[in-house]
């Protein structure tokens, strides 16, 4: 049996490492079409701060841990499936034939419609090289703008924080992390930015990035103004890398289009990660959530059905952690809550801390949270569980800071459950 | 022979020993907050529950780290945080499901229990054996497994 894996991220790494372990014999090759060692995205802010050298984002730190594990790692672009013929075409010509397929293939920052995006001097912050380039530009001092406030956005904000620029924010939505957080926690974020010295402005567009004196830029801001830049970086969007897969025959919409055992409309192509348009646990819908957790779960589970298990997936709950300059904050599954379900908010704003839940009968079902870095993984384990919170959820209206005790409290023997009382 | 911390909450007294001894051999000081083990209190049954990491096999700690900074010790079986590689990204703070990794804003990395590498401060504090350190087969961390466990939907068939 030949395995092969398109995409050398998180997704990628994990299903070639899970298809080693429950088969040892078959081949098991990965193409990946970036040049360094498999790295992580998410380390990328940690790089930047000089937390870890480039070495510190690789998925695995063993540098024989590809060849120990005989995975083969080939570096380049798939630029073609013939799923007919089960062969994929290199960017160098050559082809490989496969048996079983995985497309774990990311996603890539999408370029808002603005005039000007192509001068030097714009950047995302995606890749390593990425990376690199804003290293060279983002010196203590230097003018800063940075193009959307949502996720990614925020995380990348705190490492140009450490790094000593002059940082403006600039997002068109009304608030910060709009998709992750409501009004109130987003407002606190940046009211928490602005305090350290970011300057955040929100309901804000930008309408053209102009070459300045000097090889500085200029950005044109819609109320108006214009803002100095030394560098730009945008971090306005990502969307699915399934641009390579038109006429495959493979079924996209935002992403490859999966059932429940991830596996596309053709019977031996799977999908995993930022690329796959997978079940959501709360929703039951199927969307791309593009977070690191979802990517690991597609990748073994993917992986598994690969080698025959026959593996249902049952959704993986949408979650977030950020940390904006100190201020940490989280969000889990349906956090807006829903039609006819009950919430419960905790606000100490003076203090940066926020707690709101959300409840479906006595289940929780979504979470947010602000200032709150102790046990906060029971928020995702009371939704994943859907447990039955009974009278906790009355306590945890009255007082939602007691999640701890509402989860011990159902799961344990105590008081009813111990059948003392 | 692994061993395990067996959990049995309707010994414990809440005098917090087990914290103190935690912090201290994790962090060097008597500090509740730092401990990786923690006891809650319920008041209105007179009751208190130890609560830490039960090194489950699952490890959806480990699964979700992007940088390869918790590994499995091959003698103790406890998931360890590697301090050195964690870049304190915090995912697996939200991956777990029973909320036993904490991030650590002094240190800058997640902290959970390690097991003491073998020799756990929080059983040997402890004044009325509500934590042991025990054989796994034998422990009652099987139960208390069973029961974080119960509820989560496998991934299956
Ligand atoms: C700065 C930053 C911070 C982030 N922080 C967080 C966070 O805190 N929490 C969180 O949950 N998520 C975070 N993410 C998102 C997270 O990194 C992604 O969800 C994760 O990387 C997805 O993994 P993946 O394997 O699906 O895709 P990727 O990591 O994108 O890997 C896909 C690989 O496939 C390659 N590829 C694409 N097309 C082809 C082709 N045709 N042929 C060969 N190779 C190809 C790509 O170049 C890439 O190397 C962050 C992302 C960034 C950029």
């Amino acid at each position: 049996m030949k395995h092969v894996i398109i995409g050398a991220g998180p997704s990628g790494v994990i299903a070639a490492e899970t298809l080693r372990k429950l088969d040892s014999t078959s081949s098991v090759i990965m193409v990946g079409d970036e040049s360094e060692e498999p790295y992580s995205r998410m380390a990328l802010p940690y790089y930047l701060t000089n937390k870890i050298e480039e070495s510190g984002t690789y998925l695995r730190k063993d540098a024989d841990h590809y060849s120990d594990k005989k995975i083969d790692v080939i570096r380049d672009r798939v630029s073609k499936i013939d799923t007919k013929a089960k062969s994929l075409k290199l960017d160098n010509h050559s082809a490989i034939d496969y048996d079983k397929l995985l497309i774990a293939t990311g996603s890539h920052p999408v370029s808002p419609p603005i005039d000007g995006m192509e001068l030097p001097g714009i950047h995302s912050c995606w890749t390593l090289e990425d990376g690199r380039n804003i290293i060279k530009r983002a010196k203590p001092g230097a003018n800063v703008v940075l193009m959307g406030a949502g996720f990614i956005g925020c995380i990348i904000l705190e490492a140009l924080a450490l790094r000593k620029v002059n940082l403006t924010v600039i997002e068109m939505d009304d608030r910060m992390v709009p998709r992750m957080m409501d009004q109130n926690a987003g407002n606190l974020i940046r009211g928490w930015c602005q305090n350290k010295g970011v300057n955040v402005l929100t309901s804000t567009r930008v309408d053209a990035i102009e070459k300045a004196n000097g090889g500085a830029l200029k950005v044109r801001l819609n109320n108006g103004d214009a803002l100095d830049a030394d560098l730009v970086i945008s971090a306005t969007g990502v969307a699915a890398n399934i641009q390579f897969l038109a006429g495959s025959g493979l079924k996209t919409d935002f992403g490859v289009l999966v059932n429940d055992r991830l596996q596309s409309n053709m019977p031996d192509i799977y999908a995993a990660g930022d690329v796959c348009q997978g079940k959501d646990f709360s929703t039951g819908q199927y969307t791309v959530q593009a977070i690191q957790p979802t990517a690991a779960d597609h990748g073994r589970i993917a992986a598994m059905n690969m080698t025959g298990k026959n593996m249902l997936h049952q959704g993986c709950v949408n979650m977030n952690v950020l940390d904006t300059m100190g201020l940490i904050s989280s969000s889990y599954g349906l956090w807006m809550g829903v039609d006819g379900g009950e919430s419960v908010k905790r606000c100490d704003n003076d203090r940066y801390r926020y707690l709101s839940l959300q409840f479906e009968d006595d289940i929780l079902i979504g979470a947010q949270s602000l200032g709150l870095t102790q046990h906060v993984g029971v928020l995702h384990g009371l939704i994943r569980t859907k447990l039955k919170l009974g009278k906790w959820k009355d306590n945890l209206l009255k007082d939602p800071t007691r999640i701890m005790e509402a989860y011990l409290g159902t799961t344990q023997a105590i008081g009813h459950n111990a059948g003392i009382i | 022979m692994l061993r395990s911390l067996q959990i049995e909450p309707e010994k414990c007294t809440g005098c917090l020993q087990c914290e103190m001894a935690c912090s201290y051999q994790a962090e060097g000081v008597f500090n509740p907050s730092k401990s990786r083990i923690k006891i809650f209190a319920f008041h209105h049954e007179g009751r208190f529950v130890p609560y830490t990491c039960t090194q489950c096999t699952e490890a959806w700690c480990m699964h979700a780290c992007p940088v390869e900074a918790i590994v499995i010790n091959q003698v103790t079986g406890a998931k360890e945080v590697v301090e050195d590689i964690c870049v304190g990204c915090k995912v697996c703070t939200i991956a777990c499901p029973f909320g036993t990794v904490n991030y650590n804003q002094d240190t800058a990395v997640v902290q959970k229990c390690d097991l003491c590498g073998g020799d756990p401060e929080c059983a040997k504090a402890c004044p009325t054996q509500a934590i042991t350190y025990v054989a796994s087969e034998q422990g009652g961390i099987n139960r208390m497994r069973a029961h974080a466990a119960e509820n989560l939907p496998q991934d299956n068939a």
